[in-house]
């Protein structure tokens, strides 16, 4: 249907799973199905002395029992890469069970196999493992400091890479003649996704064919399937089969190739019979990729008038343990090149140095890297107007990129395609009614209200749309970050779609169904939507960075180009007019100027599987394939503001209001768009008020469950007030900016600011996030309150 | 060794041999094939795993089968009736939710139990009556808009 585009479109998604029949990788079973077990290191780094497999073998049910030798002494490559290379990089090699050292909490080292889960984990505990613990370090700066334990002798002092970004000299110029200045120390807050499906594998291997199916929690099947085929199970990929089924939430963490897929593909292959892995959510914590940690200095230099001259950066990034599938990525390209904000800053220099430690392995979680460098900047700027007594609103304003000035060309390398950041901040202090927050404030303070209100806003940019292929190619990436689409319109008129995108909750099999039906001018119910199985789809790069819709629509987007240019030529002929006279529109083909001479959608898609009437050259059927390679990143920005109340006697904070604007383009599902950005802002206010992963120096997880970690349940959100600017994404078909992160790039700062805001008269310039109660009640009474 | 439970699920009653350790949720998911609910913490932290045991919200990775002997138990997959959604699970649909889907259930049936102790609940006495749930996808916004939704449907 024409006009779809722009609708909200209820899910088709949901009717299954609201009865409970969405099934997940867990929820199946196969004939003869074995489960695994994998044996977890409950230190932060040891040697490894001996491991002792025999009793476990004994246990009653026990089908095999492997150690990290005996994925070794096979043939199956055992490793997991990285997939993002830079400039002198150290890439140690991450054995899929270790061998010799374990690194961190959660390191695997053996595997047991039985006929069910609790025979497997009860002879899990009877593997005797003799670890010789060694010194460890899980803090990022405590990792590069002199005398610290060693992760590698590969990458003397901790460092995998030292990369840079941008114009030190021209910087430090800025620096030199700048009137006002501000700095700040920050930690950006190590987070643990908790996609509330764990990670699982159901892995099963056709001796005879000598094919590999593995039903597996992925954002991207083809993207596991390259790199098990590549470096952990070494089997071509026509053998490999990769199927996404339901798929419980991701944010990230199951873009990663880990460890225990690989492994339980190697059981199966070994053992002959399905093998399930399932993680325990203490598994999942231990050893999903985490998110952020960051340690940066940063300094912001300023005229007299208040307009940034110059920005500059260092960062140490903990990596954890080994470099996850895109860590390389996450706070370089995807932080450093994000570091101009919506402003015009002339000289930026970033430095990032990524270090290994006795943790987790770090890598992107929903925003990657930019929310590291949103926070950056957002604080920069609020203390820059502290520093030249301009209002947080003058500020920004004083510095944003103006809307005509697009395509704005950053200091650190990107090229903002399209934005109108003053109408995003203009709306968002609409919204919030903000003159009256401020007035209130003003009320507040005079008469020592000891309820203090903070209000903070934060103006962020964010690069998604996820990537053109040459440029990640040149600046690291081992893969294109293109995407594939492709349409079959079947005899009857009716499409199936095949997406290299892998929806996890994003809806894709509702708003791609849209992009169609507008097209075509057909029902939604008339297209179906198939993704997440390398069985059926060409190839794909799947679902994070917010690039489903900018790159995956556009796909098929494309493809529809395709399919309809090559109908057109159909109808012209079965309408004996000039291809070029005749136009496509509402579902039918019309010769231009001749009104009674059309030929209906369906009469021409008959006609092409009929073949008993094709113009020349022209092939049978109706399906063609896109690889769509974006030309650029796109843009999406927007204001948010939130307003905080804290009790100065407690220290703790509630959330009043959280107001976002966001631009993310033209928007197909207006319903899913909000959506996401909902779900988003829960993820970022979550990391600014409560969540932290907090591990021991010693290196256990302290915040293991989620009794310690603490995940926003309803009770501690408000509603949130959201609304939209569109400024379309000039070159993708479709204008789309993407939707997916805005939230979690957006608020850890608007909290932040906010709380500082509030704490203003106690002189708090910065507070590290989590804000928890006692920080919070630290800095107002550290003079006496 | 095994004990002999009888136990009614979505009206069905079963009488099966059941080993002491095991886990309600894993009764359900692996001896009656019923996979609706879903586990995401084994901890009585997340929620997935709520069903109704005698029309109350359970979470079913912290009891035992055995404890459900005797008891009446309905699952997401038992909540609709004749081919009709519970008003809940409309809800959920026409307010958008839902998006992974994987807290669903859980939530749904935690859902079902508080609007029958409370059939006309405030936004805070739904915030407060589903913070035993976690959605790490919807931010709980049209969760909460949806459970006033079934509400408004459904007054009895």
């Amino acid at each position: 249907m024409s006009g779809v585009i722009g609708t909200s479109v209820k899910r088709r998604e949901d009717a299954t799973l609201i009865v409970g029949e969405g099934k997940y990788s867990d929820d199946f079973t196969l004939p003869g199905m074995t489960h695994a077990v994998i044996v977890r290191s409950p230190y932060g780094h040891a040697h490894i002395n001996s491991i002792d497999i025999s009793e476990a073998s004994k246990h009653p049910g026990v089908v095999a029992v492997f150690t990290g030798k005996d994925v070794a002494a096979s043939d199956i490559g055992g490793v997991v890469p990285t997939g993002w290379l830079l400039p002198d990089i150290k890439t140690p090699d991450h054995p899929i069970l270790a061998i010799d050292t374990v690194r961190y909490a959660g390191d695997g080292v053996a595997v047991v196999v039985a006929e069910d889960r609790f025979a497997a984990r009860d002879a899990a505990e009877k593997v005797e493992v003799d670890y010789e613990p060694l010194d460890a370090v899980t803090d990022v700066l405590a990792a590069v400091a002199e005398g610290a334990p060693q992760l590698f002798e590969e990458a003397p002092g901790n460092i995998s890479f030292d990369w840079d970004l941008g114009d030190a000299d021209a910087t430090a110029a800025a620096f030199d003649r700048a009137t006002h200045t501000a700095e700040v120390d920050l930690r950006n807050n190590r987070l643990i996704p908790h996609a509330i499906e764990p990670r699982s594998c159901l892995a099963s291997f056709d001796t005879t064919t000598g094919e590999l199916t593995a039903r597996l929690t992925t954002q991207n099947p083809h993207l596991h399937r390259l790199l098990m085929s590549l470096a952990s199970i070494n089997l071509p990929e026509h053998k490999m089969r990769i199927i996404a089924p339901e798929v419980g939430g991701g944010f990230g963490s199951k873009i990663h190739h880990y460890p225990d897929e690989a492994i339980a593909c190697f059981c199966a292959m070994q053992t002959g019979r399905p093998v399930k892995w399932t993680a325990t959510r203490s598994e999942t914590n231990l050893t999903d990729a985490h998110g952020r940690d960051h340690a940066s200095h940063a300094e912001i230099a300023l005229d007299e008038n208040g307009k940034i001259l110059g920005l500059r950066v260092e960062t140490h990034a903990a990596m954890g343990a080994y470099l996850s599938t895109f860590a390389p990525a996450v706070p370089t390209y995807l932080y450093g090149t994000l570091l101009s904000g919506q402003y015009d800053i002339p000289a930026i220099h970033v430095r990032t140095l990524g270090v290994f430690t006795n943790t987790a392995p770090v890598d992107a979680y929903r925003g990657a890297g930019r929310p590291e460098a949103t926070f950056v900047v957002e604080r920069l700027i609020d203390l820059a107007a502290d520093a030249t007594g301009l209002s947080p609103v003058e500020i920004r304003r004083r510095n944003f990129v103006p809307a005509d000035q697009f395509p704005y060309q950053t200091a650190v390398a990107l090229a903002y395609d399209s934005g109108n950041y003053d109408s995003a901040m203009d709306r968002a202090l609409e919204l919030s009614g903000y003159d009256e927050l401020r007035a209130e404030q003003a009320r507040r303070r005079e008469a020592g209200d000891s309820k203090l209100i903070g209000i903070g806003i934060s103006s962020f940019i964010e690069a998604c749309g996820l990537a053109p292929s040459q440029v990640v190619g040149a600046l690291g990436a081992q893969a294109g970050l293109y995407e594939s689409g492709k349409v079959r319109v079947h005899p009857t008129g009716s499409v199936t779609v095949y997406t290299g995108s892998s929806a996890h909750g994003q809806g894709h099999e509702t708003t791609f169904a849209q992009v169609v039906a507008d097209r075509l001018s057909i029902d939604v119910d008339q297209v179906e939507v198939v993704h997440g199985d390398t069985g059926e789809i060409p190839f794909g790069m799947g679902t994070y960075g917010s690039r489903s819709a900018a790159v995956g629509g556009s796909a098929i987007s494309t493809a529809l180009d395709k399919v309809v240019a090559k109908a057109r030529k159909i109808a012209a002929h079965l309408l004996e007019a000039s291809e070029d006279d005749v136009v496509f529109e509402g579902n039918a083909f019309h010769v231009r100027g001749v009104p009674s001479k059309t030929q209906a959608w369906g009469d021409v898609v008959l006609q092409a599987y009929l073949a008993h009437n094709l113009p020349e050259g022209i092939e049978p059927g109706l399906e063609e394939t896109s690889f769509y390679n974006p030309e650029n990143f796109t843009y999406p920005f927007g204001t948010h503001v939130c307003v905080v109340e804290i009790d100065s006697e407690t220290g703790a904070v509630e959330l009043q209001r959280y107001i976002a604007v966001d631009d993310v383009g033209n928007v197909i599902n207006p319903m899913i768009v909000e959506g996401q950005v909902h779900g988003g802002l829960a993820q970022g206010i979550g990391q600014a008020l409560w969540e932290n992963a907090v591990y021991s120096d010693d290196g256990q997880l302290l915040s293991g469950t989620m009794l310690d970690y603490a995940v926003p349940r309803a009770h501690n959100l408000p509603f949130f007030e959201t609304d939209r600017t569109v400024t379309p994404c000039p070159h993708n078909p479709l204008g789309v900016k993407g939707v997916g992160e805005a939230g979690s790039i957006a608020s850890p700062a608007t909290v932040t600011n906010a709380v500082v805001d509030a704490l203003a008269p106690y002189g708090v310039k910065h507070l590290d996030m989590p804000l928890t109660p006692e920080k919070i009640w630290r800095a107002i009474h550290r003079n006496g309150g | 060794m095994g004990h002999q439970v009888r136990i009614e699920v979505n009206g069905t009653v079963y009488d099966r041999e059941v080993d002491p350790r095991t886990l309600l949720v894993h009764f359900l998911r692996e001896e009656l094939a019923l996979t609706g609910t879903n586990v995401g913490c084994e901890t009585s932290l997340c929620g997935s795993c709520t069903v109704l045991v005698d029309g109350k919200a359970v979470k079913s990775c912290t009891q035992l089968a055995v404890q459900a002997d005797g008891a009446s138990i309905t699952t997401i997959e038992g909540l609709a009736k004749g081919g009709e959604l519970h008003p809940l699970q409309g809800a959920f649909r026409e307010e958008h939710g839902l998006q992974c889907g994987f807290c669903t259930p859980g939530m749904i049936l935690t859902a079902v139990d508080l609007l029958d102790s409370n059939p006309s609940p405030s936004a805070e006495e739904i915030r407060e009556g589903l913070k035993g749930n976690v959605c790490r996808c919807t931010g709980y916004h049209n969760i909460v808009k949806a459970v006033q939704r079934a509400a408004e449907e459904d007054p009895s």
